[in-house]
């Protein structure tokens, strides 16, 4: 430890206190190595059942989708440090607040316009509706 | 007042000072109050400024999930041009994807290294997470280019221009990563680890594993499942 960090005055001595015992920097790797490991799983996972018969094609999608939050999980977790913490219960509750509005525009938009195309008359993009229509 | 309790106020003189008490960062854990809980005492700077930028990084993955659910409502608007999947390189995306899960762990890395007050490897770490990034870029911009090369432009189709609009701005988000991250570099060098520029290097770990998660619903929304249908 060298002592230019600390030079701003006793009054930040506390604050720029470093936790830099071997033990801390270990764990530290390991954590980040197994957030690592699981996110290459998941990763390697996802592209490789697109193209094997291991899952009904159908259910291929909701598979992917579910390797993907799996793996945002994952990130957030090991790598932005989401816990369960009191210190982090603003940041879990904003982003429950964030997923919900993402649930509600992606959820949503499809929805509506997947309504909207039902009810739309059949139409081929590249012929124009002819007149007598 | 015993003798003992004398020796502990000068072991830890911060103990009476009433603005030290409750900011749980570097106290070892001596007392059991949550910081920021009322009873706690106010949180310390660092969770206060993770915090803030934390509700920005939501903000921008709403802002993601407009575009995302444009493009997926734009699915099949080919207009009679190129789809997606006759012109997507899996091999191409993979490798980007390596990078950047790469590059997310790099960071990481850095982020213990700074913990650590090492400059030598903070700065290893951080130049490898930019290699990284950077490399994320070229394969980009590659992919771009023969795509419009191949009569994929934004202006083909809607489906195209949704494509090149939540695509793009990812891209406009890792470009703005690394020139960010070129000036934490500079200034862990030059500034050392004074508070502040760790709360940045916070922030910065932050908005880039952010990148990787948009990437995360990136791969798996506009090219997997484009393919997969």
């Amino acid at each position: 430890m060298t002592d230019q960090h600390n030079g701003g005055g006793g009054g930040n001595a506390v604050e720029v206190e470093p936790d830099f015992t071997e033990h801390s920097v270990h764990e530290g790797v390991l954590g980040y190595l197994m957030g690592f490991a699981l996110a290459a799983l998941l990763t390697v996972a996802s592209f490789y059942i697109l193209h094997t018969d291991l899952i009904w094609g159908p259910g291929i999608v909701v598979m992917l989708v579910v390797l993907a939050i799996a793996q945002i999980g994952v990130h957030l977790v090991f790598f932005m440090h989401l816990t369960t913490a009191p210190d982090n219960t603003n940041n879990v509750l904003a982003l429950a607040f964030g997923v919900l509005i993402v649930a509600l525009i992606i959820i949503g938009s499809i929805w509506i316009m997947d309504h909207l195309n039902d009810r739309m008359m059949p139409m081929s993009p590249t012929t124009q509706m002819s007149p007598s229509m | 007042m015993s003798a003992t309790e004398a020796l502990r106020r000068t072991a830890h003189p911060h103990d009476l000072d009433p603005y030290k008490v409750g900011h749980g960062h570097g106290d070892g854990g001596r007392h059991d109050f949550a910081t920021g809980q009322g009873e706690g005492g106010p949180a310390s700077k660092e969770v206060i400024v993770g915090y803030g930028f934390w509700l920005f990084l939501l903000s921008d993955i709403v802002l993601f999930s407009c575009l995302f659910a444009a493009h997926a409502v734009l699915q099949t608007a080919t207009a009679g041009g190129p789809t997606g999947p006759q012109l997507f390189d899996p091999f191409s995306i993979a490798l980007e994807t390596a990078c950047l899960l790469t590059s997310s762990f790099t960071c990481g890395l850095s982020a213990v290294a700074a913990g650590a007050r090492n400059q030598l490897w903070t700065q290893v770490f951080l130049f490898i997470t930019g290699v990284l990034g950077l490399s994320f870029l070229l394969l980009e911009a590659h992919d771009f280019a023969s795509m419009v090369a191949q009569g994929a432009s934004p202006q083909r189709s809607a489906f195209w221009s949704s494509f090149f609009a939540v695509v793009g701005c990812h891209g406009a988000h890792v470009t703005v990563g690394l020139l960010w991250l070129g000036t934490m570099m500079a200034q862990v060098f030059f500034k050392g680890f004074r508070p502040a520029i760790l709360r940045r290097l916070l922030c910065f770990n932050l908005f880039w594993h952010m990148l990787d998660i948009i990437w995360v619903a990136l791969f798996t929304i506009v090219y997997l499942i484009g393919e997969g249908r």
